[in-house]
């Protein structure tokens, strides 16, 4: 999202960040004033076309008066405010969240946290090696999608993605609780056998790779994947009258995942299975 | 939403645990039998918002089948799914979130034993391995550690259920492995519980304010009540008009009992002034912090005196419904209260027309199912609306967007109860009791290593020594935990501290919810400390990361160190204040914030590890 109104003109809200004047339209949050200001605050839970549950606290910021850090991401910026993103404190909670992360989750996947832990000078290990981990064997129940859990932050992106923010199946939810917490389907069972009609909006949104193309999972796994030599042409579904965009990954002449722009005013990233996953005919030379 | 229903069948049983909630199914689309084409079924047109808005009966639903059964089947939950038109990803995820419910097969009885701070110190160990040895497999009993179960007074404490129509529970506490035993086996003929003025040892002192009615009146009987100076303070209520309450209620001075200390009077105007519609009131009955048994006290010996509170509150706030969120693990509290709304409304306290004044009013109690997390205030809403009972981000407060969305006071048992004197002494000679920061009487919960543990109620201003003397405190005290897990310990040398919320400030602790724990130095420090992290742990709702795995690391830490000291432990202690500070600074919600407190006190005031 951009701090930039594109509907009726908003009133706009004054406060400071970092000592500097910040001016936002209501409604803004800290994080939209921070990246329309150039400042850089991580984020993994947030995402560009979902309401943030603001679960992960990656984005912490320093609001003046508040007992607590806020999370950027979701507290809405009101006038008056007295904002620090960058002090000690919110430093020392990011770098706390990612090394607690980092030594609970396979975060290989993720993209930029890496330079995260450099930057913050997280050390996952020090919590020793008996520290518990997820240790979850990858979920690969179907031709489609492949659901390693191992990866997972809670991010709760996929349960929104799936529920009442886009596609209104709600096939996925949290179960359990506290560290035991994970994502699934009613009664914990196969994909098949689940509510899921393999939109792979979820997919669409995962931050961390837990949720994958069963094409991109099986590459990884033979070592054949390699973001480095894929295309990506942007192409307009040819299934249907809605007409949704789809992003075609091509490696070595394959199409080996598809995904859909998210500043697609219409479709915000959503596709429907057809779109998604209905490539092989593509492939289909002889 | 398109709902996808898998094939489990429910049972006949689970069925009509169900239908005895809501009703028979109407037609095949909400699960009624497809035998015969009934003409329901064919111009069924109810669903979409009208059927979604009984989602708020998703936790009843499942306690019913829990009740019934024991346990929650494949079946059982997509039936309750089709009759609320729950998509069943969201009810699994619902039923796995408490610790009452198991979506796996169980025996039909289950004992929770208390493994919690005053049971552990009672020797709640060497009891739940006896107990297990004697109801081994066969037994038909399955044996659950459970956290605290709220009767530290008669610690160590058990708490056996048994499924079936009606579900039959039996409280042994103190309990013995032979009590405790029979108690699961014969849930029907174990003895009675001791009556609730049992855990008031100053029942009857002419001074007491909150607790003046326990062991005096008869908690089943309206009649008594009323004799005992009932509802007169909704009567002076309905004098003064909501405005005048509220302005009573803050010029009483009276702050929250639920742990966080927020001025009632601001919280009632805050909601009764915000034009959206209908006002809620809930009231906070949920009790799990370890070391409570105040709430349960109340309810159980003077139950009226809460529905008549929560009358007056309603009034105030311009709710014309309540809710009271009740700790499922209280089965006589449970029964008392609904006893007592029952008789109000049969006689015209509650209902349409409260006292004939045409003021409408009426509670509905919601049972708790296992869960500490749903005492915090939004958690609350969120269980009873039949979500996953996680906190929400604040701001928006509840006094804005709270229970389905509208304006909501939430208070504790406690706080409302308070309203009443209140009312009927007037604002001022409230205020009177206590000290300028913090008026009225207050209650102490005290167990551990005294002689009479129980509720105690004194006025603000006592010093911690004054009420450990009340309650007869053992020699060689090491240490009292004050304010409950989420609080703080305080050494033998700090008894002068005063109760009152400056007080403790002052001497950087809290009050807390009002629990006062003493532990003499029998009592190992280091299990005690692993115990708190441990019950943190599990009772994390998960949401988000500082909590969920910060306290895993804690507990894992704690383990390490548990029976090491000084330079040995000093890495370890660094990393627990590390992830203390960023739990504190960034967690959701109060769970995460204070779930480091009393570790660290533990730490710096009795020098744990040194
Ligand atoms: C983890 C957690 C558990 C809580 N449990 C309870 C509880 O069991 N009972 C209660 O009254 N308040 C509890 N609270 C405090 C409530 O969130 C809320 O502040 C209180 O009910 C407000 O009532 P009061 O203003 O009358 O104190 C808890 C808070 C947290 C963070
Ligand atoms: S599977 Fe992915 S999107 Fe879903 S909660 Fe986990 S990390 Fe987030
Ligand atoms: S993705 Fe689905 S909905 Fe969109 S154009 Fe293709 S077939 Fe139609
Ligand atoms: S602090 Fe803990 S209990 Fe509170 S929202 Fe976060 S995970 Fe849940
Ligand atoms: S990005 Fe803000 S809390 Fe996760
Ligand atoms: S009942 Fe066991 S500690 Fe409270």
């Amino acid at each position: 999202m951009t701090a930039i109104p594109l509907g009726v003109p908003r009133r706009l809200v004054e406060f400071t960040l970092d000592g500097q004047e910040a001016r936002v339209p209501e409604g803004s949050t800290i994080l939209d004033a921070c990246r329309a200001a150039g400042k850089d605050v991580p984020t993994l839970c947030q995402g560009d076309t979902l309401t943030p549950k603001n679960a992960c606290r990656v984005c912490v910021v320093e609001l003046e008066g508040a007992r607590t850090l806020v999370p950027a991401c979701s507290r809405k910026a009101e006038a008056g405010m007295a904002v620090r993103t960058d002090t000690e404190r919110a430093r020392h909670s990011r770098k706390i969240v990612i090394e607690l992360l980092a030594s609970s989750v396979d975060l290989s996947t993720t993209p930029q946290v890496a330079g995260w832990i450099k930057e913050y000078e997280a050390k996952p290990d020090r919590f020793g090696p008996d520290a518990a981990r997820l240790d979850e064997e990858p979920k690969i129940d179907n031709g489609l999608y492949v659901r390693d859990y191992d990866k997972c932050i809670l991010c709760y992106k996929c349960v929104d993605a799936c529920g009442d923010q886009w596609q209104n199946t709600f096939a996925i939810s949290v179960a359990g609780r506290g560290f035991d917490a994970r994502i699934a389907v009613e009664h914990d069972a196969p994909l098949t056998d689940s509510a899921c009609v393999y939109c792979g909006n979820c997919i669409e949104v995962c931050p961390t790779g837990a949720l994958s193309f069963r094409s991109e999972f099986d590459m990884r796994a033979a070592g054949t994947w390699d973001e480095s030599a894929q295309t990506e042409t942007t192409t307009v579904c040819a299934y249907c009258g809605v007409g949704c965009n789809l992003t075609l990954h091509v490696q070595d002449n394959e199409i080996v995942k598809v995904t859909s722009p998210h500043d697609n005013p219409v479709t915000h990233g959503n596709l429907c299975i057809k779109g998604r996953f209905g490539y092989q005919h593509v492939q289909n030379r002889d | 939403m398109d709902l996808h229903f898998g094939d489990s069948k429910p049972t006949d049983e689970e069925r009509a645990a169900i239908d005895a909630l809501l009703g028979p199914a109407e037609s095949s689309w909400e699960g009624a039998a497809r035998d015969e084409m009934r003409a329901a079924d064919l111009r069924w047109a109810r669903g979409g918002r009208e059927a979604r808005e009984r989602r708020d009966l998703l936790l009843p639903g499942l306690h019913a089948v829990n009740d019934r059964i024991g346990w929650i089947s494949e079946g059982a939950l997509d039936y309750l799914c089709r009759r609320l038109t729950v998509p069943p990803a969201e009810a699994y995820g619902v039923a796995t979130f408490y610790a009452m419910f198991s979506v796996k097969p169980r025996p039909a009885t289950v004992l929770h034993m208390c493994t919690d701070l005053a049971c552990a110190a009672a020797g709640a160990a060497e009891l739940c391995a006896g107990v297990e040895a004697r109801l081994g497999p066969g037994s038909g009993v399955g044996v659950e550690r459970s956290p605290c179960l709220g009767l530290c007074e008669r610690a160590p404490a058990a708490l056996a259920v048994r499924a079936g129509d009606p579900v039959r529970t039996a409280v042994s506490a103190p309990t013995t492995v032979a009590w405790a035993a029979m108690a699961a086996s014969a849930p029907d003929s174990a003895p009675e519980e001791p009556p609730a003025a049992f855990a008031v040892p100053q029942a009857g002192d002419p001074s007491l304010v909150l607790l003046s009615r326990v062991g005096v009146v008869d908690p089943a009987s309206l009649d008594d009540y009323r004799a005992h100076g009932g509802y007169a303070a909704l009567r002076r209520a309905f004098a003064l008009g909501p405005a005048g309450v509220i302005r009573e209620v803050t010029d009483a001075g009276l702050v929250g009992r639920g742990g966080a200390a927020f001025p009632t009077g601001r919280k009632w105007q805050a909601t009764a002034s915000q034009p959206d519609h209908p006002h809620y009131l809930v009231c906070n009955a949920d009790e799990s912090e370890p070391g409570t048994f105040k709430d349960r006290v109340v309810m159980e010996g003077d139950p009226y005196a809460l529905v008549e509170a929560m009358t007056v509150a309603a009034y105030a706030v311009g709710a014309h419904k309540g809710y009271l969120y009740l700790r499922g693990e209280y089965p006589r509290a449970l029964h008392r209260m609904e006893h007592a709304i029952g008789q109000a409304r049969a006689r015209g306290l509650l209902g349409e027309d409260v006292l004939g004044q045409g003021y409408a009013f009426d509670i509905e109690i919601r049972r708790g199912a296992g869960a500490y997390i749903c005492g915090e205030e939004t958690a609350l809403f969120n269980s009873i609306e039949g979500y996953r009972g996680e906190p929400r981000s604040k701001p928006p407060f509840p006094v804005e967007k709270g229970l389905f969305g509208k304006p909501t006071a939430e208070n504790n048992v406690e706080t409302l109860v308070n309203v009443l004197p209140i009312l009927t002494r007037g604002a001022e000679a409230y205020a009177a009791i206590g000290t300028p920061g913090s008026t009225g009487p207050k209650l102490y919960c005290v167990s551990g290593s005294v002689d009479r543990p129980g509720i105690y109620e004194l006025p603000f201003g006592s010093t911690l020594g004054e009420l450990l003397e009340l309650a007869g405190v053992r020699e060689r005290l090491r240490a009292v935990l004050l304010g409950g897990a989420a609080g703080g310990f305080v050494r033998p040398d700090e008894l002068d501290i005063p109760l009152t919320f400056e007080g403790t400030r002052a001497a950087g602790t809290t009050l807390g919810s009002g629990v006062v724990m003493a532990f003499d130095e029998t009592v190992p420090l280091p299990r005690l400390l692993l115990r708190i992290a441990e019950f943190f742990r599990d009772e994390s709702c998960g949401q988000c990361v500082p909590c969920r795995v910060g306290t895993v690391r804690q507990e894992e830490a704690l383990h390490r160190i548990a029976e090491r000291t000084g330079a040995a432990a000093a890495d370890d202690i660094a990393l627990l204040r590390e992830v203390g500070r960023a739990m504190r600074d960034a967690s959701i919600c109060g769970l995460g914030q204070t779930a480091w407190n009393a570790v660290e006190s533990a730490i710096d005031r009795l020098g744990a590890y040194e």
